[in-house]
């Protein structure tokens, strides 16, 4: 550890916070629907919009009507994706000539880029054409993203609004966030990128031989403005198979920068926004408070580990710190900091391999998705679930004021635990559930390419990750492959709609009670007390059902590691 | 003096065997299936217990299995014990009231106003809209409204309060209560309940815990603790196929004692019995509590309707000061004043007189003067004496005026007319004082706050509760009065529709408002607050609006009822919070001794040194299950309730029970271990 990686530690943290304030004010503005600078020139494209979709934007619906639409609208986004990657071989823009892609890849592909998780069991240059990824990925990286973001404009009416019955329009919401955020911002950002040095063509392959005299072939593409919303969105899907550890999507420590920026910027906007739209800024930045908490003890954690490096290395005599799988290019402070945000917002884009990360640095990305990837979590659906966990925290602890347990003016009642526990149930019931049967099904222990501890931890990421719509991986595991890429698939389908669904519940059932003043006796939650027991509450809650798990894995192999024991 | 209805706070022997007795006997699952946390913890350890039967017939060690399987059902037991200790002090009042509700005969009229033709019937029988005779000496047999007559009546058997109150038809004194007796003259009521749903009924039913109903918040707090019994059950279910891939094969009874540790047994095993405790607690306070939506609510108050009048204030004006007209000593008025009063037994006559006596050193005339006293009357408006040829007189200021001049009011010196206009606009009733036709001085008769008021508003102030006195006098009064008692806001010239128009804008601002009242005028309003006492004294209409009943009929036990309600929602969060927190020491007791054969690495989790992998498991189960009993007290008799402010109180409250629940345990399952591991019990 030295002062310099802690220092650029900081800075990225500040950077991330620092843009929170205007982004968050911004987004605010374009969700209550009022006008901001791009209103003069977005407004007839969404008016054109609405027009050809039929849909009259000043007609709100209920939580039920909402729901209904936005996954209407997911199922087409699938069967949509589904049909370009089956039929790829038939559709332009494919120089390489790709074919078609599995049914259980193409399955489990369309999934994971409709729920935001963007796991990838393939490797892109490899298998998918330019028209694949452009037409078929990338606008699910805009709309999956914009689905979460979505969320938030019902989520603030929840609280903001008292005996109401409608919370809103999802294809208004849907499409104000796409079109005056999501699209203004990736182009901005791609030309952002474009000028730092990331490629943007459609060229084909280039052979090249290298000064060994091999034969290399360099891939080629649209990079930039996949890579742009690839952040921005939470996606995380890379370009590359490599990621954002490849020269082309990462050339240098500019575009590290942009890149890493890119994937909290909107998740902790939105705590502010939110914030913002409730009329309660300050709930906004506790909300906020608690995400950074994790995000700076995370990169500590992470640094802290990969920068002791590991004792066989040193008995070795090669000192320093565990630069396995890191890029010399960022080193370890920049891919510490990158994996804890990747991991913390459920982007899953990866600038080094997690998995050949020490123990307890690996750790850090496992339970940050574990707990929930609501710190901040991804775009929309982190903040929805962190309110959750808010909902719980103060049912709990609302009570020890003295009053029935209200969160932000709403009484919190049987209903709403109801669907909290279920929105928090369903990730460990995926994860746990199909990582005890891979870790006995011979079908799946197939897949492994690490013995010990190291393996158990691949499987257990790999499900965490698509339960935490993640898509970041512990690579060490050959997923593409009947039985993971249709649990995986399942487990991402699940875990994304099976608590968007609650979610939505719970803003129905809010939205319908009264508005509470606060008084003194009200529990503030707009303070240091309520960051800190909401902290632990995220931790206890959905840290401890994880700990046997984690014990096994990561826990185990450290405490392996000190007592000299190799695989 | 007042038998307080309910007394018993400490546990006394047979009590507690009883309880015993019920906790075995509340192992029925019909029973059990009413708790998810202890229900699932019965299932394991029947579980167990076969498994440990097993073993024993195989003749393999079962010593192990046998005793967590014993402790298993001893946490079940505990959970059971604290229920049935908390019915139990409910159940012999109860039963001392049935004795009261012997079986009744009635007098029924078939027509009201002939009280001759009447039949005997069973109190059974009587259906609402009877009309029945009861005449002194004689149980009134069911819930009513006095039509006809005027009656002393006993209502001990409801209240415990033997002094005999006055009941007439009319007005707001003219409900009933079935069970309470007439001790003199006769009534003609008309019954307004059903047998089975009388009062007394409600009230058997409410003490014995019979007719409980889960309250909102519980209900709501049952589900989350089912969630979390999920959410560990998959925890600990997975953990065979996790446990399978480093080759470690995990016993069931291992197993079972992770789950039983890590679901939330402690607070599970409780909340019943804090939710009867608590509503034992209200009613030792002599309050009934209709809903127990209302009893959580009461913590939710943000603002507090009070009536003036015998709330706020006495009641009665009492006389302060004697302010004398230039010219007349201060002795020479209080004399006069004391003279003019003597006779006068009115609150406000008597009042001077001891003003006279205590503030002026007056001392009594040690025989009466021989004199004529001149009672007030609604004409004249003044009262006096007549001794020999002094003619003394007090009264409304003009009348005075008028009795000085003669015929025609006098003209009032300046000192006078600006003594009348002070004490007006402190509030306060100025009261003229002549003697023929010389003006001597103003009373000042005030509407006295009661002496501790200020300091009970103070402190609610500091829950964060409003207080709102309800008031007929005019503005210039009420703003005194509200300032002199610290209320923070006051309604003036308030009428029926003032008081409803007033709840339901506090309502509409998102505050929650609790009222008490008597008078059938205030029915509107309790019905519209969302937390309402009625008092026992008032009218059936009020207490069928209202949610609660104070048997007292003391409006200020509001207070009381808020604290109580607090005090039970702090209880339940705060043993939630303990339970919860428990899991983190649990963890590292079993963990450890979990893994032992295959990952012996995991040995440095165990921090705590437990001696063997059998004994940590062993202390936890153990630790957990006698942590239930522990906390008995605690549930019980609630976590106290300080009015500093919800932030201070959550600080205090999160240290004591979040990080204390984080730390007992550590200490106490190494205790468990120590005892186990001395024992040699594994």
């Amino acid at each position: 550890m030295t002062l310099n990686g802690w220092l650029q530690i900081a800075i990225m943290l500040a950077l991330v916070v620092l843009t929170a304030r205007p982004l968050g004010s911004f987004l605010a503005t374009v969700m209550d629907g009022r006008r901001c600078f791009l209103t003069p020139a977005l407004m007839p494209v969404e008016g054109r919009i609405y027009a050809l979709a039929g849909v009259d934007q000043t007609r709100e619906q209920t939580w039920l009507q909402y729901v209904a639409a936005l996954l209407a609208f997911n199922a087409a986004g699938f069967v949509l994706l589904y049909a370009i990657l089956r039929l790829q071989g038939f559709l332009p823009l494919n120089p390489q000539g790709f074919g078609a892609l599995s049914e259980h890849l193409a399955f489990n592909t369309a999934v994971s880029f409709v729920t935001n998780t963007n796991w990838q069991s393939y490797g892109g240059e490899t298998t998918l054409s330019y028209f694949s990824q452009m037409v078929g990925l990338t606008v699910q990286n805009f709309v999956s993203a914009a689905t979460g973001m979505a969320i938030i404009v019902p989520l603030a009416r929840a609280f903001s609004r008292a005996n109401a019955s409608t919370v809103g329009n999802f294809w208004v919401d849907l499409t104000r966030v796409t079109l005056y955020v999501l699209v203004p911002l990736s182009i901005v950002m791609a030309f952002a990128l474009i000028a730092l040095g990331v490629p943007q063509n459609l060229s084909n392959y280039i052979d090249a031989t290298t000064l060994e005299g091999a034969k290399q072939t360099i891939a080629q593409g649209p990079v930039a403005s996949q890579l742009a919303i690839k952040q921005l969105g939470t996606n995380g899907g890379g370009f590359f198979n490599v990621n954002s550890a490849h020269p082309y999507e990462n050339p240098n420590i500019w575009t590290n920068t942009l890149e890493a920026w890119g994937i909290l910027a909107l998740a902790l906007a939105l705590a502010v926004a939110f914030g913002r739209m409730i009329g309660r800024e300050r709930e906004g930045w506790a909300l906020l408070g608690v995400m950074m908490l994790f995000m700076i003890v995370g990169c500590a954690i992470a640094y802290w580990a990969e920068a002791a490096g590991n004792p066989f290395m040193h008995a070795m005599g090669v000192d320093g710190g565990n630069m396995e799988g890191k890029e010399v290019r960022f080193g370890i402070p920049q891919s510490a900091v990158w994996a804890t945000f990747t991991t913390g917002a459920s982007n899953g884009s990866v600038n080094s391999m997690h998995d050949s990360y020490m123990p307890l640095g690996g750790l850090v990305p496992l339970l940050l998705i574990q707990i929930g990837e609501v710190v901040p979590g991804g775009v929309g659906s982190g903040l929805y679930g962190i309110v959750v966990f808010a909902i719980i925290a103060m049912f709990v602890a609302g009570l020890m004021v003295g009053r029935t347990p209200e969160y932000l003016g709403k009484k919190l009642e049987a209903k709403e635990v109801k669907m909290a526990m279920l929105a928090i149930l369903i990730m460990p019931a995926f994860i746990l559930g199909f990582s005890a049967v891979s870790a006995v099904l011979p079908a799946a222990l197939a897949g492994l390419n690490n013995p010990g501890p190291r393996g158990y931890s691949e499987i257990l990421y790999a499900f965490s990750s698509a339960a935490g719509n993640n898509g970041s991986a512990f690579a060490g595991l050959t997923a593409n492959a009947p039985w993971y890429d249709t649990t995986l698939g399942i487990t991402m389908l699940a875990c994304r709609f099976g608590i968007i669904v609650p979610v939505m519940a719970i803003i129905g059932s809010l939205a319908a009670k009264p508005r509470l003043a606060p008084s003194s006796g009200t529990f503030p939650t707009d303070g240091a007390l309520f960051v800190a027991l909401l902290a632990g509450v995220i931790v206890i809650v959905s840290g401890l059902e994880f700990f046997p798990a984690l014990a096994l894995g990561p826990i185990a192999e450290h405490f392996q590691m000190l007592a000299g024991k190799t695989f | 003096m007042v038998r307080k209805l309910y007394n018993s706070a400490s546990f006394d022997g047979s009590l507690l065997w009883r309880a015993a007795a019920d906790a075995v006997r509340k192992l029925d699952p019909r029973q059990l299936i009413k708790n998810s946390v202890m229900f699932v913890t019965a299932v394991v350890s029947a579980l167990v217990t076969v498994l440990f039967a097993r073993d024993l017939i195989a003749g393999q060690p079962s010593a192990f299995s046998g005793q967590i399987a014993a402790w298993l059902w001893f946490t079940v037991l505990f959970a059971n014990f604290a229920e049935a200790l908390a019915e139990g002090r409910g159940r012999a009042q109860a039963e001392s009231l049935r004795k009261t509700r012997t079986e009744t005969l009635a007098n029924r009229l078939s027509d009201p106003k002939n009280r001759e033709r009447r039949e005997t019937v069973s109190a059974l029988d009587l259906r609402p809209g009877d009309n029945v005779l009861v005449v002194a000496g004689e149980i009134i047999p069911g819930d009513g409204e006095i039509i006809e007559g005027v009656a002393s009546v006993n209502e001990a058997a409801v209240t415990g309060e033997s002094a005999p109150v006055i009941r007439e038809a009319g007005g707001d004194r003219s409900a009933v209560t079935g069970g309470t007796t007439v001790l003199s003259d006769w009534i003609v009521v008309r019954i307004t309940s059903s047998p089975g749903s009388s009062f007394l009924d409600r009230m058997i039913a409410l003490v014995e815990g019979a007719e409980r109903q889960k309250t909102p918040n519980e209900i709501a707090l049952n589900v989350l603790l089912a969630g979390m019994t999920i959410v560990f059950l998959i925890a600990v279910v997975t953990l065979t196929g996790l446990g399978a891939y480093s080759g470690t094969s995990i016993a069931v009874t291992v197993l079972v004692a992770l789950l039983v540790t890590l679901i939330p047994t402690t607070i599970g095993g409780l909340l019943s019995a804090i939710g009867i405790a608590g509503m034992d607690r209200l009613l030792r306070f002599n309050v009934l509590a209709m809903s127990g939506r209302a009893v959580e609510a009461a913590g939710d108050v943000d603002t507090l309707l009070l009536d003036k009048t015998g709330t706020i204030t006495f009641g009665n004006r009492l006389a302060t000061e004697i302010v004398p007209v230039p010219g007349v000593s201060e002795r020479e008025a209080a004399e006069a004043a004391l003279l003019a009063s003597l006779a006068d037994e009115t609150p406000e006559g008597r009042s001077i007189v001891t003003l006279a006596q205590e503030k002026y050193g007056l001392a009594l005339p040690g025989n009466v003067p021989q004199g004529t006293f001149i009672a007030f009357s609604a004409s004249t408006r003044l009262s006096g004496i007549d001794i020999e040829t002094r003619k003394l007189r007090k009264g409304a200021v003009d009348a005075v005026l008028k009795f000085a001049g003669g015929t025609q009011s006098v003209a009032e010196p300046p000192a006078f007319r600006a003594s009348v206009d002070r004490i007006a606009r402190a509030g306060g009733t100025p009261l003229g004082l002549v003697e023929g036709d010389r003006l001597l001085g103003v009373i000042h008769l005030k509407d006295v706050v009661k002496p501790d008021i200020k300091e009970r508003f103070a402190q609610l102030r500091r829950m964060g509760i409003k207080t709102v006195m309800i008031t007929g006098d005019n503005p210039v009064t009420a703003a005194a009065i509200a300032s002199e008692a610290g209320v923070d806001d006051f309604v003036a010239e308030a009428t029926p529709e003032d008081k409803l128009r007033y709840i339901r804008n506090e309502q509409a601002e998102g505050r929650l408002i609790a009222m008490c009242g008597d008078g059938t005028n205030d029915a509107p309003a309790l019905a519209q607050a969302d937390v309402a006492v009625a008092m026992q004294s008032g009218t059936q209409a009020a207490r069928e609006a209202g949610n609660m009943v104070d048997l007292d009929s003391n409006p200020t036990k509001l207070i009381e009822v808020v604290e109580i309600s607090k005090q039970l929602l702090m209880t339940r969060g705060s043993l939630t919070t303990f339970s919860i927190a428990n899991d983190v020491a649990k963890y590292f007791a079993i963990i450890p001794a979990l893994f032992v054969a295959s990952l012996p690495e995991l040995g440095a989790l165990n921090i705590m040194h437990l001696a063997t992998p059998e004994s940590a498991i062993l202390s936890a189960v153990i630790f957990n299950a006698l942590i239930i009993v522990a906390l008995i007290p605690l549930a019980l008799k609630g976590v106290a309730y300080r009015p500093i402010g919800a932030a201070a109180l959550l600080r205090r409250n999160l240290l004591v029970y979040g990080l204390g629940g984080l730390a007992a345990p550590f200490i106490g399952i190494k205790l468990v271990d120590l005892a186990v591991s001395s024992l040699h019990l594994v």
